[in-house]
């Protein structure tokens, strides 16, 4: 008993509180309520507060936010406010200029000037034109409009049947999960781009989209992408919700689920999504950019939107040719696909970091 | 262990046979055949053509001919100017594969490195410069790289001649295939890094008295490396049968560019032999990296 | 305790008494007004504010507390393996008089797993997956011990494996820790903290992970091998009847605090804070058997805001004013433990009281047996 008693000199606060002048008043109950201030918790968050909170806390995450919505408002209301067309050549009173070819940004033609000599009215070229007299601004909107669809396009498509079939595989398990994992391998190892490229030379061939005016517009190339999307990626989504889907499974609310007799479609809306939500988020934001540089790619060799639509892509392909007199054709699109890459990765980033409950400390 | 090499290859064949189906199918779904682009020719040569080429069988039995000569290593010639398929293959993926092995040995060396730099460094300027050039990297398109590389090295301060077969000036085209890789797994090394080193385990390591230079080497790098390593195979893969892109745009023969080339004149037998050979060596690597995964994770259950 | 008594009853020769006086003035592990604090981006969170222990040369010490209570963290602290973000910001830690905070990185890497050693809670996740158990052991040994080659290294290791309960140590020591089970998983952690005979063990809860009947084996393991090798332990952990069964001294952490320390029989059966007597109402045992158990009502305090007053004030039943407003001072109980709590310091002022209008009424009849009692006191505190 001794050790404890003993308590050998140490640096406690050693004054003697008999000797203290006690103030008696203080000695008296503290009401519930005096106790409630004391208890000073921390606000109460739900876990999407939370994050959120935090994803609005993290600068680059932020910004790229801006930068996205200014991107989406720009393909918005530029087609709107600037008067020429990304496929026709600028004409100045209805006449069309073919001396407007290759200016640099805010140059103008000949015609142009003598018109604004007589008081009319240009819209300035704020990238320029392009060897065809084309407005080289409208152009790169519509070009990050077609790449911007593309990639959320995709993206969806993706999460679609990614989280379809992955949730399916992961819930039932064992031979079903068996057969679908072999499948998801199988596509796995086939080299993607490679039959990207396939396909669509198949498909340009062999579908007819002359009857559908807005695929048309598009073009073979891009259904064919649009569909080797829909074919090919959702594999790596698929992936991700099943192991996800297998870790929760185990969990003991699945099991209280299935113990009150859930059926197995609600346990999987109601109990197993909610909590892989934020990982399908995540991977979602971050197949976009993945989308958008597969479609520059194709762009780029040639197989890409049909002609005149731009693309991100094949206006930076088509800008090599003149590439060391005009190098900022190359600039201005390469730029653009920069832009919204750089802003998908980096939010996709900031998801990550502020909603994947395992990084919270 | 072999039962499950064994199970492997297996797996591997059938994605094999299930590849060459699809795209002998998907090639025959073309309407016209490889001999309608050029000149107008004369039904009795068409039909002299096909029947050299075995073109007016049913398809099913043109595709059992294929695997038949497959399976005897012979790919057929390139219905475009005669060459016998393999060879050329394996001449432009010599070349394809010199420049990846290259860039892909860059790519793990210096990724690994920065990734580690970053992470050890977390929230100092090392981590943020770091971080700010490999995000950067991972959204520059390999083509907007190559040619602004070829821009200013090349044409503006004519520094590096303009890549052909006889040079050996590999610098433009490896920088342009490595960055991407590289940047990707600086980013993976470095969070799979913080990762690690919040486990217990490291802890325990820093427990025995071990020192800090040894635990982030010996405990704490083998297991992050786990994750990177699950990108590499692919990535090699990817690196080593050419990028389409980089080989365009420094005019290198290699198999991607062959690819594109042969798409585009409906070579059936080089798109086939093509798409075999590089699917086969994706399979192979994919298959090669899991049993390094294995070796390097024990707890990765071989059933 | 039993070596005390024994002195008193066969009264052995000065200089025996002199040497255990010795040893108890002089504490392997002292701890003085320790402060760790992490900084978050949230804020400070003050997880230890101004916890002082001594641990005597061959002692089990036990820390008891809920979750956040600090105890974990002095641990951590004591090895200077806080996360990142901790830091010691006050308070000295001594290992035999030497200030373990200002070591080097070269003592310091000397001064764990060599003199002090820790088993964690968790030994599922403790262990590095990616190497064999043996390779982990080893490391141990050869970085403190004179045995540097591999192969000595592992014939030290199979011993230690033996000796904490493994069996087939031979095979054991080729295998990775996913290869075995939770227990066996621990005793690896034991065997590895004990490689070279440290002289502080420090267990963080080593029994929580690990199911009942694991526990009490894993318990006699650990106290068997302290009676073998005479290392002292602070044992962590929340468990109270772990504490009761393994501990020679006891003390009970609330918000970072210190709240009551003293021996086993002292914190459960003379409990003196107000925190203690809640965590006791709170476990059953045979006498309440048919009782509702009182839970603690509240939740524990946010480390980040920590009251002006006593930690536990806004949970107490009994808290006062000046609990709301000032920290208690920590206090010696009428048996000699110490507790900090305010009650007590209302409950002695009052017996002075008490004791001074009854002295004025009856000076002489009451003089004797207050001198008698004082006698008593001063003399069991100098034992």
């Amino acid at each position: 008993m001794d050790t404890a008693r003993k308590n050998p000199d140490m640096p406690l606060p050693k004054k003697n509180p008999l000797s203290l002048q006690l103030d008696l008043s203080k000695f008296e109950k503290a009401t519930d309520e005096e106790k409630r201030q004391q208890d000073v918790m921390s606000e109460s968050t739900t876990f999407l507060k939370d994050g959120f909170r935090k994803l609005m806390k993290n600068p680059l995450a932020v910004g790229s936010i801006i930068v996205l919505l200014a991107i989406i408002l720009m393909m918005i209301v530029v087609p709107h406010i600037v008067p020429y067309t990304y496929s026709g050549i600028i004409k100045v009173e209805g006449v069309k200029d073919p001396g407007a070819k290759n200016l640099m940004p805010f140059e103008y033609s000949e015609m142009e000037k003598a018109y604004m000599a007589k008081g009319g009215k240009i819209f300035p070229h704020i990238m320029g034109t392009d060897e065809l007299s084309r407005d080289y601004f409208v152009r790169v909107v519509y070009g990050t409009r077609v790449s911007f669809l593309v990639g959320v396009f995709a993206s969806v498509i993706v999460v679609i049947i990614g989280v379809l079939y992955g949730s399916i595989s992961g819930y039932f398990g064992g031979r079903v999960d068996m057969i679908m994992m072999r499948i998801v391998d199988i596509i796995y190892s086939l080299p993607d781009l490679l039959v990207i490229i396939l396909l669509s030379v198949v498909f340009r061939e062999t579908l007819d989209f002359s009857k559908v005016p807005m695929l048309q517009k598009l073009g073979a190339n891009m259904i064919s992408m649009f569909l080797v999307f829909g074919l090919l990626y959702w594999v790596g989504m698929a992936r991700l919700v099943r192991g996800q889907i297998l870790t929760i499974k185990e969990n003991e609310y699945v099991l209280a689920a299935r113990a009150i007799g859930a059926k197995p479609k609600r346990i999987i809306w109601n109990h197993i999504l909610p909590n892989c939500i934020s990982v399908i988020i995540i991977s979602a934001a971050l197949e976009i950019p993945s989308a958008i540089f597969t479609e520059s790619y194709l762009s780029f060799i040639g197989l890409g939107v049909a002609l005149p639509m731009p693309s991100l892509g094949s206006l930076a392909s088509d800008a090599r040719s003149g590439l060391q007199s005009y190098p900022l054709k190359l600039v201005f699109p390469a730029v653009m696909i920069i832009l919204i890459v750089l802003s998908f990765n980096l939010l996709g980033d900031g998801l990550r970091d502020a909603f994947d409950p395992k990084l919270r400390k | 262990m072999l039962k499950y090499v064994l199970k492997r290859i297996f797996y591997a064949i059938l994605t094999m046979f299930l590849i060459c189906f699809i795209t002998f199918f998907a090639m025959n779904a073309i309407p016209g055949g490889p001999f309608n682009g050029e000149k107008a020719k004369s039904k009795a040569v068409m039909k002299v053509l096909n029947e050299r080429y075995s073109l007016d069988k049913p398809v099913l039995v043109q595709f059992g001919n294929y695997m038949k000569n497959l399976l005897h290593g012979d790919l057929g010639v390139s219905l475009k100017n005669g060459r016998d398929v393999s060879q050329t293959i394996a001449e432009s993926f010599a070349v394809s594969a010199k420049i990846g092995l290259i860039a892909v040995v860059i790519a793990i060396i210096f990724g690994i490195i920065l990734g580690s730099i970053a992470a050890l460094n977390r929230n100092k300027w090392p981590d943020r410069v770091i971080v700010f050039f490999a995000t950067l990297a991972t959204a520059m398109p390999s083509f907007v790289l190559a040619t602004l590389l070829l821009l200013v090295f090349c044409i503006q301060l004519k520094w590096i001649p303009v890549w052909s077969s006889t040079s050996h000036s590999y610098i433009l085209p490896v920088i342009s295939l490595s960055l991407y890789p590289m940047a990707y797994i600086t980013r993976l090394t470095k969070t799979s890094m913080l990762d690690v080193l919040g486990q217990d385990y490291i802890r325990t390591a820093r427990a025995k008295g071990v020192s800090q230079r040894k635990v982030i080497f010996v405990h704490a790098l083998r297991n992050a490396l786990i994750p990177v390593i699950t990108y590499i195979g692919p990535m090699t893969a990817g690196v080593l049968t050419g990028s389409l892109v980089v080989e365009k745009i420094f005019t290198i023969g290699g198999l991607g560019s062959k690819f594109v080339d042969c798409i585009t004149n409906r070579d059936y037998t080089m798109i086939m032999g093509t798409t075999i050979f590089l699917a086969s060596f994706i399979v192979v690597v994919n298959l090669l990296s899991d049993l390094v995964y294995k070796v390097i994770d024990p707890r990765i259950k071989l059933s | 305790m039993e070596e005390s008594v024994k002195i008193e009853a066969e009264g052995i020769s000065e200089e025996a008494e002199e040497k255990v006086r010795e040893n108890e003035e002089n504490p392997v592990l002292s701890v003085r007004n320790l402060h760790t604090s992490f900084f978050t981006d949230s804020g400070e969170v003050k997880a230890v504010n101004g916890v002082s222990f001594n641990l005597k040369k061959g002692k089990i010490l036990g820390i008891v507390g809920e979750s956040g209570s600090g105890k974990s963290v002095t641990a951590y602290s004591i090895m200077q393996i806080l996360a990142d973000t901790g830091r010691v910001v006050e308070g000295e830690i001594l290992y035999n008089g030497k200030n373990v905070l200002k070591f080097n990185k070269k003592e310091m890497h000397a001064f764990r797993g060599d003199k002090c050693s820790i088993i964690f809670q968790d030994p599922m996740t403790s262990l590095n997956p990616t190497f064999t158990i043996g390779s982990q052991i080893n490391e141990a040994i050869m970085l403190h011990t004179d045995r540097k080659t591999r192969k000595a290294a592992t014939a030290r290791s199979i011993e230690l494996l033996e000796m904490v309960g493994v069996n087939e140590p031979e095979k054991r020591i080729s295998q990775y820790p996913h290869e075995l089970s939770g227990g066996m998983r621990q005793r690896v952690m034991i065997a590895m903290a004990l490689a070279c005979e440290p002289d502080i063990l420090i267990a963080d809860e080593p029994t929580t992970a690990l199911d009942v009947t694991i526990q009490a084996q894993i318990l006699e393991l650990m106290k068997s091998l302290q009676e073998k090798m005479g290392m002292a332990i602070i044992l962590v952990t929340h468990d109270l009847g772990v504490i009761a069964y393994m501990c020679d001294e006891i003390i009970v952490m609330y918000g970072g605090r210190v709240c009551e320390r003293g021996t086993a029989d002292d914190i459960f059966y003379r409990p003196c804070h107000e925190y203690t007597k809640g965590l006791l109402r709170s476990i059953p045992n045979i006498e309440n058997m048919k009782e509702r158990l009182v839970p603690i009502a509240g939740s524990p305090i946010n480390l980040l805001n920590l009251p002006k007053g006593c930690a536990f004030c806004a949970r107490c039943d009994n808290a006062m004013k000046i609990c709301l407003e000032e920290v208690p001072p920590e206090m010696e109980m009428p048996d000699g433990h110490f507790a900090s709590c305010w009650l007590n310091v209302k409950k002695a002022a009052e017996q002075e009281q008490a004791e001074k209008q009854a002295g004025a009424a009856a000076v002489k009849a009451g003089a004797d047996t207050t001198a008698a009692k004082a006698d008593e006191k001063t003399g069991e505190a100098e034992v």
